[in-house]
This record gives C-alpha cells, sequence and structure tokens, in this order.
C-alpha cells in the first residue's frame, strides 16, 4: 500500500492535486507541500484560527482537518481572496484602519471576516465580535480590526449600490 | 497636528502592508529549503530532576532520523561570565536553559533534539528518546522557594545581599534596596496608613506565531539562521556564544515576526537547530507547538507584594513602602529590578524604602513582557493608593495629581526625572468625558490607574541610499512587530522632505544591516528613528552639496525646505536633484548610528467601567479608555494600536490569565483553550487619548509607546471591581472563582 493519499481539490478556484501522508492536516499540506505559506498555525489544536480557511463555503480551522479529507473539495485561503492585482475591500480596509500589527493573524481574520459579509452584508458590532471570536489577535485588542470590517462591508454595501 | 511637520503625524499604510493581507509576507516557519530537515525538542515531563540517563539509540535508528543531540553536544568550553545584553550571566546558564545538563528544572525544559525528513518521523524518533530521570522536589513561588529548607534549583548560585555575597546555596539571587529619605519618620507623619499584600500569577505573552528557528551549518563553516526574533544581533551574538564561535561566524536573518512583547528576545533553538544541522549537514527548522510556547519559553513572573503608603489628611503622601519577591523561574533575572525602578515612579515622595527579591523557582525561564515588572508592581501601588484616596475622601485621580512625579523628581533607585507627562496623563484622564460620565446600574464601577515605564534607548544604525527617481531606501536592523518600517521611515521622509511612500525600508540580516539592539524597550520608533533622522540629514547634507556643484555655488548658500532645495533664484526638488547625481560625483549613500540617552519615560492611565455579575463573580469590560505620553505620535493609528494592545493585554492580565499550576509544578492548562486570552467577544471598543509632551532628547519628540499601557489596566479594574461590589482584589488574576469567593468572605 502507497504511504502517501492522491487528494484533488481546487484551491482559490484552481484545480489541484497533492500527495499526502494520511496523517497530515489540510494546514500541513497547504503549507508544506502546495507551497502556500498565507495560512499560518498559531496553536495546531483549532483554538486560535490563524489557520482559517474556506471549505466548500464554509469556514474551517484547517489544522482540524485532514489533507485526505478534501478531496473533492474547494477550498480558498488568503491567497485567493484578492481578485488578481485588486485587494478586497476587506484587505484595503485592514491597511487603512492599521488593523494588524504583527499581522499573524490577519489572514486567519480576512478570511473569516469575508465569509462573514459574503453571508450577512451588514453585520452589527456584536456580530462582527461574536463571529469572529474564534480568531485570536494579541497584538490589536481588536478595536481597529472591528472598525476595518464595519468600513469593508460599508464600501461593500456602496459598490452594490 | 500642527502643520510644523508634512509626514508626522499622518496615517500612513504601512510599508510591508500588502504582503501581510494577502498572505505573502514569510513568517520564520514560512521558510523552505532544499533538503530541509525538521526537527523536534525533547522536554522534562518534571519540574525538578536529576537526569541519570539519556539513551538515543533507539531514536537515533529510526530510519528518517539524521541526527539527535543533547546537551553533551555542546563545545566543550569551561563555564564563563558573559554578558549578551541582559547583564553579567554564567554561561552555563544559558547553554542550560536551551538543552538542560545534568539537572532539569523546570516541566518544559529541553534535554534532547532529533532531525528527521517530515516532522512527523521526528516527533516518532522523539518518543524513542529514553530519559531516566530522578525526581526532585520542586519550589514553584518566591515565598516558598525563600524558605529554609527550600528545594534547591542551582547548587552554586549565592545570594548578593544588597551587594555583598553570602555563603551557602540558595534560591535568592539577589537582595536589593532602594531608600530615599525616612520611611519610618514619613510614615510617623502620615494620617492615614494603607498596608496590603498582593499575589500576582505567572501570565505568557500570547503571542500568536510560536517560536521556530532554521539553521543551516554550512559547508564553509558558517551557521546561517532564520527566525522569528525580537532582535536579529542578539540571536547571533548568542548562538555564537553557545557554540563557541566568534559573532561574526553567524549570519541571522529576521523573517517577519508574529508578535514577541519581549517573549522573543530569549534564544531557545537557534543553537539547537545549528547543533543538528552540523550533525547531518542539511538544513533544519524547529517550530515549537503551542504546549512548548508556555512550558519551555520564557513567560512573565508571577509575584508576592507587600505596599505600604502613608498620607496626611489633605491627600500629601509622606511616605510609601515596597516589599517585591518575583519569581525568576528557572534561572536568575526576575523582573524586580525594573519593578523596583517603577513601583513608585508616578508619584513624588520624600521617603522611600524599596525591597526586591530575585527568586529562582521550578517554572520556565521568565522573559520580558511589556513594561515588564511594573504591571505586578503597579497592581500592588495603585490598588494601596486607591485604597488611601477612598479613606480620605479624595477623587482618586485629585490624589494622584497631588503628588504626581514632575521634571526633577527623584526616583528612589536614583535617577531625577527630565520632562515628563505624569500630569499631563492624569489632567487628559479627569478632563475626559468618560471619567464624568454617569454610571448608572447596580455592580458597576469605575476604576482608575496610572503607571510607567522609563524605555531605553540602545544602540540602532541606519542606512539611506538615494535613488535615480528621487525615492530612498532605508536600511535597517529592528524587527518590525508592528508598523515600525513605516514609523522609522516617516521620520525620515519628514527630513529629505519626500513622501513616506518614497522610502522604502527594508529590515536585513546581521551580514548587512549595522548593529542594532532588540526591538524592545519600546525603543524603535525612538532610537532608530533618530539613526533614520540622522542618516536623512546626512544624506540632506551631500545632496546640497550636489545642488551646490550644478549651481556653482558654495554648499552653504543652499537652503533646503521641504524637499526643494534652492539657491539664488536656483530651484530644485529631491527628485529633480536626485536625478543628477550620476553627473555630480556619483551615488550619494549616508550611514547613521546612534546609542542615545534620555530615552523619556513614557506615563499612561487607563479608565475603566465593570460590571460585576454577583451571582458568578464574572467581570465584564463596560467602557475603557487609555491615555498615554507619546511625547510625539510620528504615527497615531500605530500609537493608538500599541495603547489598545496593551490594554486589552492587561485586561487579560486581571481577568483571566495564568499559569495555572499543579503542586508538582505541572502547568494544566497549555493550550489557547484553557489559558484563555481576551477575545473580540469579551471586549468593548477601546478609547485612546495620546497625550504629547515632547521628549526633549529625540529630534521629533518621541517617547516610546510600546509598554507603558499595559501597566495601569489591572489595579484599574480592581479599583473599578471595588467600587462595583465593595470587595478589594489583591490577587490576580481576578477571574469569577476568586472576586465569588472575596464576595462571600465579605459577606462573612
Amino acid at each position: 500500500m502507497p504511504a502517501k493519499i492522491h487528494v484533488q481539490t481546487h484551491i482559490n478556484g484552481e484545480p489541484a492535486e497533492f500527495l499526502c501522508e494520511p496523517r497530515q492536516s489540510l494546514l500541513e499540506c497547504l503549507r508544506d507541500i502546495v507551497g502556500l505559506t498565507g495560512t499560518k498555525e498559531g496553536c495546531n489544536d483549532g483554538n486560535c484560527g490563524a489557520c482559517t480557511v474556506m471549505m466548500d463555503g464554509r469556514i474551517v480551522t484547517s489544522c482540524l482537518v485532514l489533507g485526505a479529507e478534501c478531496e473533492g473539495s474547494s477550498i480558498t485561503t488568503i491567497e485567493g481572496i484578492a481578485k488578481g492585482s485588486a485587494m478586497h475591500p476587506l484587505q484595503q480596509a485592514f491597511l487603512e484602519n492599521a488593523a494588524l500589527q504583527c499581522g499573524v493573524c490577519t489572514p486567519g481574520f480576512i478570511v473569516a471576516a469575508k465569509a462573514l459579509l459574503d453571508q450577512e452584508p451588514n453585520p452589527s458590532e456584536d456580530r462582527i465580535r461574536l463571529w469572529l471570536a474564534n480568531n485570536l489577535c494579541r497584538c490589536t485588542g481588536y478595536d481597529k480590526i472591528i472598525r476595518a470590517v464595519e468600513q469593508a462591508a460599508e464600501k461593500m454595501q456602496e459598490a452594490k449600490a | 497636528m500642527s502643520t510644523e511637520f508634512s509626514v508626522i503625524g499622518t496615517r500612513p499604510i504601512r510599508h510591508d502592508g500588502a504582503d501581510k493581507v494577502t498572505g505573502r509576507a514569510l513568517y520564520g516557519a514560512d521558510i523552505q529549503l532544499a533538503g530541509l530537515l525538521h526537527g523536534v525538542v525533547v522536554r522534562s515531563p518534571h519540574a525538578h530532576a536529576r537526569i541519570l540517563r539519556i539513551d538515543t539509540s533507539k531514536a537515533a535508528a529510526h530510519p528518517a532520523v539524521k541526527a539527535v543531540v543533547t546537551a553533551d553536544d555542546f563545545p566543550d568550553t569551561p563555564d564563563r561570565i558573559v554578558d549578551l545584553g541582559e547583564g553579567d550571566t554564567p554561561l552555563s546558564y544559558i547553554r542550560g536553559n536551551v538543552l538542560a545538563k545534568g539537572k532539569t528544572l523546570y516541566r518544559g525544559h529541553a534535554v534532547a533534539a532529533v532531525a528527521a525528513t517530515s516532522l512527523h518521523a521526528a516527533e516518532e524518533a522523539a518518543a524513542l528518546i529514553e530519559v531516566d530521570y530522578e525526581v526532585l522536589p520542586c519550589t514553584l513561588t518566591a515565598p516558598d522557594a525563600m524558605k529554609p529548607g527550600a528545594p534547591i534549583l542551582h547548587e552554586d548560585l549565592r545570594t548578593s545581599e544588597l551587594g555583598k555575597t553570602v555563603e551557602g546555596a540558595s534560591n535568592v539571587s539577589q537582595h536589593f534596596r532602594h531608600v530615599l529619605g525616612d520611611s519610618e519618620k514619613g510614615f510617623a507623619e502620615a494620617d492615614v496608613i494603607v498596608e496590603r499584600e498582593f499575589n500576582t500569577a505567572t501570565v505568557h505573552q500570547g503571542y500568536i506565531e510560536p517560536h521556530n528557528a532554521t539553521a543551516l551549518w554550512n559547508n564553509d563553516g558558517r551557521v546561517l539562521v532564520w527566525c522569528s526574533t525580537q532582535g536579529a544581533f542578539v540571536v547571533r551574538d548568542v548562538t555564537a556564544c553557545v557554540l563557541d564561535m566568534p559573532v561574526s561566524n553567524v549570519r541571522v536573518t529576521p523573517m517577519e515576526i508574529g508578535g514577541g512583547f519581549g517573549g522573543k528576545i530569549p534564544v531557545y533553538l537557534e543553537p539547537v537547530a545549528a547543533l543538528l544541522s552540523k550533525k547531518s549537514g542539511r538544513p533544519v527548522k524547529i517550530v515549537m507547538t503551542r504546549a512548548d510556547v508556555f512550558e519551555g519559553s520564557g513567560p512573565t513572573p508571577g509575584s508576592f507584594m507587600r505596599v505600604k503608603i502613608g498620607a496626611k489628611k489633605d491627600g500629601q503622601i509622606t511616605a510609601a513602602q515596597a516589599y517585591l519577591a518575583f519569581e525568576a523561574g528557572a534561572y536568575p533575572g526576575a523582573m524586580v529590578g525594573p519593578a523596583g525602578m517603577t513601583v513608585f515612579a508616578a508619584y513624588n515622595i520624600a521617603n522611600v524604602t524599596i525591597d526586591g527579591y530575585d527568586v529562582v523557582v521550578n517554572k520556565p525561564s521568565t522573559a520580558a513582557y511589556r513594561a515588564p515588572g511594573a504591571p505586578n508592581a503597579a497592581f500592588a501601588t495603585e490598588s494601596v493608593v486607591d485604597e488611601v484616596a477612598e479613606k480620605l475622601g479624595i477623587d482618586p485621580i485629585d490624589l494622584r495629581l497631588k503628588n504626581a512625579a514632575k521634571e526633577g523628581t527623584r526616583r528612589a533607585d536614583g535617577p531625577k526625572f527630565r520632562k515628563i507627562g505624569c500630569v499631563e496623563v492624569l489632567e487628559a484622564m479627569k478632563n475626559h468625558p468618560h471619567y464624568s460620565a454617569p454610571l448608572e446600574g447596580p455592580n458597576r464601577g469605575r476604576g482608575v490607574a496610572i503607571g510607567f515605564w522609563f524605555n531605553v534607548g540602545l544602540q540602532s544604525s541606519c542606512t539611506i541610499a538615494v535613488t535615480a527617481d528621487g525615492t530612498v531606501n532605508l536600511v535597517e536592523g529592528s524587527t518590525d512587530i508592528g508598523g515600525t518600517r513605516t514609523s522609522i521611515a516617516m521620520q525620515a521622509a519628514e527630513v529629505l522632505g519626500i513622501p513616506v511612500a518614497d522610502v522604502h525600508p527594508v529590515v536585513e540580516d546581521t551580514d548587512t544591516a549595522g548593529y542594532t539592539a532588540v526591538t524592545g524597550g519600546s525603543r524603535t520608533t525612538f532610537a532608530t528613528g533618530m539613526a533614520a533622522h540622522d542618516a536623512a540629514q546626512a544624506v540632506v547634507a551631500k545632496m546640497k552639496e550636489r545642488a551646490a556643484k550644478l549651481w556653482e555655488v558654495e554648499a552653504s548658500a543652499v537652503t533646503v525646505s521641504r524637499g526643494v532645495f534652492s539657491s539664488n533664484g536656483h530651484s530644485m526638488t529631491f527628485r529633480e536633484l536626485a536625478g543628477k547625481l550620476a553627473e555630480t560625483g556619483g551615488p550619494v549613500v549616508a550611514s547613521a548610528t546612534v546609542n542615545p540617552r534620555g530615552a523619556g519615560g513614557s506615563f499612561a492611565g487607563a479608565i475603566v467601567d465593570v460590571e460585576v455579575d454577583p451571582e458568578t463573580g464574572k467581570t465584564t469590560i463596560l467602557r475603557f479608555t487609555s491615555v498615554q505620553d507619546a511625547g510625539r505620535a510620528i504615527h497615531p493609528a500605530y500609537v493608538e494600536g500599541q495603547m489598545q494592545g496593551g490594554s486589552v493585554q492587561g485586561i487579560g492580565w486581571a481577568l483571566n490569565e495564568e499559569y495555572w499550576m499543579s503542586p508538582d509544578g505541572v502547568m494544566k492548562n497549555s493550550s489557547l483553550l484553557d489559558y484563555r486570552m481576551p477575545t473580540a467577544l469579551d471586549l468593548p471598543m477601546i478609547d485612546t487619548v495620546i497625550v504629547e509632551v515632547p521628549n526633549p532628547a529625540h529630534p521629533f519628540g518621541v517617547r516610546g509607546v510600546g509598554e507603558a499601557n499595559i501597566v495601569p489596566p489591572t489595579p484599574a479594574i480592581a479599583n473599578a471591581i471595588h467600587r462595583a461590589v465593595g470587595v478589594r482584589m489583591q490577587r490576580l488574576p481576578m477571574n469569577p472563582p476568586a472576586v465569588m469567593q472575596a464576595i462571600w468572605d465579605q459577606k462573612g
């Protein structure tokens, strides 16, 4: 029996195949096999949210998903949030609002916040705080992150109008 | 903001921003090298144990394993005293914390490491390393470790008792005392005296990125290191020292860093990765697990403190006394020194006695954490000051204003304050609408507190090279943890008179950048910013010479204002002149180095409203305002960010965070689920007020802002809890069980 499993997925809209050991997490597969290191490891046990990615339309902590489980699924990582050279309004808002300091939690926050705004275009502050409670940031005290998400939501609404 | 400046005081987007919101920025763990091996460290399961035998043969026989190391693989050099920036330390202590020799001194202490072709294979192999231990009794708190008969960590450690070495092994490495005036006389003059005891738990900095290091022992004998560190030159110097080689033999490349707060100054993994690379001939990467980070890196000290303050009826403080016993962890160096320097620093008190004890215990060797030592000390002092104000019926801000330190006030540890903003911070608190806003409803209370951090200067270097298109490249050695590329580039841009986007700052490795001390002590925008200012001035001077050449005038006849060079009817912008460098003598490059004094301490204050649930003891933060003297806010959004981040770390320290230790020294909550740091849901917005009392020692007036903000939150919250439910909390954290117990005790 071969030591590795062949997995076929879509990553950031492109077909992607990789070989992984049965024990390797999606986080490891993305970072060490596919080479997408934008997704970060903070705890490897699902408690910090730094490794948040979208899997088939819902957010998951990729450290708690096995690579082998991803057969046939569609994954979006931080590298897939910008449209070509144009940043997503959330990315722009994070920069304009100084919503990052060290930046290591930022990919997870942006992926999680995008999932929120995709389904709830106009969330309240409380709703944003609840949704992002899965993502730890130790630098900012969250204030500027919450404001950045609020601003991005506004801008996205304006763009639609 | 005044129109005095065109760049300073604005809020540009950071130069590394696009990389950090798109996932392109490369942090330490992101590095991939051809033939890379993965290392795993084997750690002690016991808090205190003698290592009887380490058998690595089974691990070495694992087919994927390429190298195994223990402390025996260090060079066989005799012990000596070295100073690597933290004061005189025996080399054996520094090496001993990297890989234990003879004894393990805390649960999580590294004892061996293995490198294999995959991480999981390395984990399998690590489990095959057999270590026989003789478990020894452990001691976990400063008061316990100071008792006669306590288990001794270091047989060679002697107490420095007020400067004199005491015979006999002890866990107390140092007892110091600062005295000002006559405390006995001062207390005799007091109408009110409050004396209380305080305990604070060990807490962790909690950076989201775990420690990591990748090393290649190259075939030419040079050691190349890539890591996440607050100080690449510290890593270089420590790695070289531990491996007994010249510092020039080690090149350290600082990758992007995922938070540090002081905890990424010490060196843990780099020498181990280097030894594994030497043995295997391949590059080796080691990344700590989160449990390793809690158990094997450096948290900040737990402490036992007693503070006594006496005051007259009018609020004048007549005397203050502090007893501070701090847990250093496994090796000497608790942050009790800075605690002694800051404990009464906010006040002008004639009679002060401060006793500090640095005590080793069987916990991880402690590290700096944002104003290290000061939050512990302020929890004690600011709680007692609040109680004094209450007893005298004086508004707590008014009492502080009456006694506030000013220019010329002498601290008990010696220095006299130069220009400081203690009074200005207190006045900003008093005048803030938050302080006068009504706070209605049961079980709610408002508390205030202030805090001080002295900040440091230290060495920095900066090189600026002019590009023909009128931009400049700026090379520096300060790791950028929170936007300092930009706050440094802004200072250069201001001097050069060009937009900050036209300055391209890069943080370089130790072969490329001039020596630069750690990103710590709130020094980076101050000191490396000063180096950038000076280098930019040197560039301007050279550019003036070029203009003079073009216009055939003396350089002294050329004036410059906001990037426009003029003389005698001629005028050129910086950009135009930059395009003429080749024809006027070649490239313009200038460097500057600094080792400044006068870092200019920063005061911070907090106003907090809480609600305490009397059924559960849970405290909710309703409103929080942070006030801090920045001297001059170069990038106000990043100053606010420091204040908000420090405030929230203080809130976590106050309400939840602690190393929850079993009696045998095992941390029972070493995950981010059980070591509960504040989430977005736990908090309100954090309001900020930036006070600007310019620091005369910096060309733009900068004071460091990274640290003082974490000092006031714990006592401010304790004081708010007192006003909400009437209990005085004297132990951190003030978590629901602790508050509930205090409420029950009060009811009897």
